[in-house]
């Protein structure tokens, strides 16, 4: 069954390198309502930049394509975000999720996956070659003491 | 992302600022390297003080200036790095390959 969604945003943008900074801050702001820690509003902020590089550097690596991404929250404070292209996708994705292994050359670190698997609770990818990939990734925001009001 | 330069006695020191995402980062590269090539270094400082971002594109950056740095025969310190900084570096375990200093 499928849980309805506490809030919503969804939003598209060309994948020009210059949206990195725009997409974190996009979550970053959505996020606030959940009152993060600071230090969660960073993990969050990362994780996204990390999914939405790889999404204008390997999806749309000749081309500016529209990356697409959704955050949503959900009952007992949930953050879920989705960043979906139509790009060229991943032939092997265990292989990509592995640390140090990219197809960026130097530029690139291939710890992009590792990060994000590390900075929220779950990353699921799925891709398909020629249609596209999704990196749905989770992460629950701790609950605060709600005597500081 | 902003870099300034400060080359001593074999000793280089580039300072950054700004965000250090696969935006910024794509020209820095290669001042880096240039840099490091003009300077020939025994010791490399790269100081993070003023990175208010950084994602995995600061680690491909601290790799090839490791890369550049052992070719001459030199160390390279990192220093000044911020918390979120910090954070990513430890994720991708490079804290136990370079010389992290405060």
């Amino acid at each position: 069954m499928k849980r309805a969604s506490v809030n919503e945003v969804k939003l598209e943008f060309p994948s020009r390198s210059s949206n990195e900074g725009f997409a974190r801050g996009v979550v970053a702001c959505f996020a606030a309502q959940m009152d993060p820690t600071l230090s969660e509003l960073e993990d969050i902020k990362t994780a996204v930049s990390e999914a939405v590089t790889n999404a204008i550097l390997h999806a749309y690596p000749d081309t500016i394509g529209t990356v697409y991404m959704k955050i949503r929250t959900f009952p007992g404070n949930l953050l879920e975000i989705t960043v979906r292209d139509r790009g060229k996708g991943i032939t092997d994705v265990e292989r990509a999720r592995q640390p140090m292994f990219t197809t960026g050359g130097e530029e690139r670190s291939g710890m992009g996956f590792t990060i994000m698997e590390s900075f929220m609770d779950c990353v699921a990818v799925r891709s398909a070659p020629g249609r596209g990939t999704t990196v749905s990734m989770k992460k629950h925001i701790a609950e605060k003491s709600r005597e500081r009001i | 992302m902003e870099i300034q330069e400060r080359a001593g006695e074999r000793t280089l020191l580039l300072t950054f600022s700004g965000e250090m995402d696969h935006h910024g980062v794509r020209d820095t590269l290669r001042r880096v390297e240039l840099a490091i090539d003009a300077a020939l270094p025994k010791t490399l400082t790269l100081d993070f003080g003023g990175v208010t971002f950084m994602d995995s594109s600061g680690i491909a950056l601290i790799l090839r200036a490791q890369q550049r740095i052992q070719l001459l025969e030199g160390g390279l310190v990192i220093r000044n790095v911020p918390q979120q900084a910090k954070r990513v570096l430890e994720a991708a375990g490079i804290n136990r390959m370079v010389t992290i200093k405060n």
